[in-house]
């Protein structure tokens, strides 16, 4: 028989959508800390969703949707269990999930809401960032567990296909379960690497948004979102961790960019050319005051660092405005935190405006070795020397980067420059 | 949940018998098994021969082939494990990196198939 349309099916479905990409972290999170299994809530949880669909568009939508889905979701995820066919070795689980299901209807549901759901992301973040899971696939989990982003959407962030971004998943979640990774915060010996490990995670989703590595789409403002999201949300459940406040001062700050970032043409615009009237004010406001109040603390991480440097750009009224000494300062204690070559790049590049580009230049020779595959050493290299008139070898430098560039945006920018220099 | 803690390392970057190293080296793997027991962790574990003393055996058509050696030429062998019973994999991985050997070799962390 074929269904006929709902009358209420349209708005149940968008009320639905809403629901479930505003709370799905939260309901998930708390489904697999109940169930302990991570594939078994969201296999349940998607059940969920789906007779949602056909319930409210017949009944209207229920008080509290979130408390309905969590409801369902445990319901179903006791008859998953029965149908396994080892059914014996499951009896325990399923007597737990009836008496929290008993539980909730002597509560009548109806009345509860969605902050009444203990608060789990958390500790299932850190579950789905634990170095024994690959990097790609912790970002995967992350934006698939946390942020309720879909296998497709996060399989066409990344290019990948949507059956092997899937496999991707699947393996993951089978790894925690076999492998007995916890749902839990990490002790406090082992916090501080776990968190840098989960903030990594979240800055790494902010990177691929803001400068895509792939395509024709220099910016990706899906992921942008999602990772100022999840900044958000880990420095509201971890007040206490500086670098947590930090990542997301540095997001907002970064971020506050965004909209200056592509010309009208959607071609790229250097941050020495942004118009800074399109800055976005209020996120900027909103990253000074967590740096200043977390810079006092006294416990200075790499991320706040890097915020305190964008923030001295977004303080800049003009670019020949810009604090280049502050700036050079800040980079000599982010280096001193963690040496490497790239962080030594970007503050030559600080120091050719603070001082000359011969001496950028100089700082750039022992660099060489080890950025020679990194496409912006060379953008750098090229704009060093074009700056002292060294034309010729200033080409060379552009076409490597252009040989190195993978973003077609970036390397018509690039082949624009190149070409500029020709008429020398 | 069990899981198995593989030593490998390189026998030569170990700590030699006679040098200074050794003494605190093999008195804190008795310290480590200790503590195992005591927190009631430890279902086994032991320590290895050395790879020159290991024999590799494979049967291949009915035939039986018969090696000197260990099977992986790596310069790190399987020098020993623990067999240990941990509340979940961050537990393990805390046990993994108390073994002496992690300061010089690798601890591979394995969880223990549980047939159902």
């Amino acid at each position: 028989m074929k269904s006929e349309p709902l009358p209420h099916s349209k708005k149940a479905r968008s009320e639905i959508e809403t629901t479930v990409r505003k709370e799905w972290g939260r309901i998930l999170a708390s489904l697999t800390k109940t169930l302990g299994d991570l594939q078994l809530a969201e296999d349940s949880l998607q059940d969920a969703v789906e007779s949602a669909l056909q319930h409210w568009g017949k009944n209207g939508l229920p008080n509290s949707p979130p408390a309905w889905l969590i409801q369902t979701a445990r319901r179903k995820a006791i008859d998953r269990l029965r149908r396994v066919k080892n059914f014996s070795g499951k009896e325990k689980e399923i007597t737990y999930l009836m008496e929290l299901d008993a539980l909730d209807a002597a509560k009548d549901h109806l009345e509860t809401s969605a902050s009444d759901i203990p608060d789990k992301r958390l500790e299932m973040i850190f579950t789905c960032c634990h170095p024994s899971i690959e990097e790609k696939s912790r970002i995967a989990l992350t934006l698939r567990t946390i942020g309720g982003l879909t296998t497709q959407e996060i399989a066409s962030a990344f290019l990948d296909k949507t059956e092997a971004m899937a496999a991707r998943l699947t393996r993951a979640k089978k790894k925690i379960a076999l492998a007995g990774i916890p749902y839990e915060i990490p002790k406090k010996e082992i916090l501080a690497d776990r968190l840098r490990s989960v903030l990594d995670v979240i800055y790494l989703i902010y990177n691929e948004g803001y400068s895509s590595s792939h395509r024709d789409e220099l910016i990706r403002s899906e992921l942008c979102d999602e990772a100022l999201r999840l900044s958000a949300l880990i420095a509201s459940l971890m007040q206490n961790q500086t670098e947590a406040q930090g990542l997301h001062a540095l997001i907002l700050l970064h971020d506050s960019r965004r909209p200056s970032r592509l010309d009208d043409t959607g071609n790229f615009v250097s941050l020495e050319k942004q118009d800074r009237s399109k800055w976005n004010r209020e996120n900027i406001k909103a990253g000074k005051v967590i740096l200043e109040k977390v810079l006092t603390k006294g416990a200075i991480g790499p991320y706040q660092l890097q915020a305190a440097i964008s923030a001295c750009h977004a303080e800049a009224e003009a670019w020949f405005k810009t604090d280049w000494g502050q700036i050079l300062a800040l980079y000599d204690l982010l280096y001193a935190l963690e040496p490497s070559p790239v962080i030594r790049l970007n503050q030559a590049y600080a120091l050719s405006n603070h001082s000359s580009c011969e001496e950028a230049l100089n700082w750039l020779h022992p660099l060489e070795g080890e950025l020679n595959t990194y496409q912006p050493f060379h953008v750098a290299k090229a704009d060093f020397l074009k700056r002292i008139g060294k034309f010729e070898e200033a080409k060379q430098s552009l076409l490597k980067a252009i040989s190195l560039s993978t973003n077609h945006q970036e390397k018509q920018h690039l082949v624009k420059t190149l070409a500029q220099l020709g008429t020398h | 949940m069990q899981y198995m803690l593989v030593i490998y390392s390189n026998e030569a970057a170990d700590p030699q018998p006679g040098t200074a190293e050794f003494g605190p080296f093999m008195a804190g793997y008795q310290a480590f098994t200790e503590r195992m027991k005591k927190e009631g962790k430890l279902v086994s574990g032991d320590a290895l021969q050395s790879g020159s003393t290991a024999t590799t055996v494979s049967v291949r058509n009915g035939k039986t082939q018969t090696m000197d050696g260990p099977f992986a030429e790596t310069k790190e062998t399987l020098g020993g494990y623990y067999l240990l019973d941990c509340k979940d994999l961050d537990d393990a991985l805390a046990c993994a990196a108390m073994i002496p050997t992690a300061s010089y070799g690798r601890i591979e962390v394995r969880p223990v198939v549980v047939w159902e």
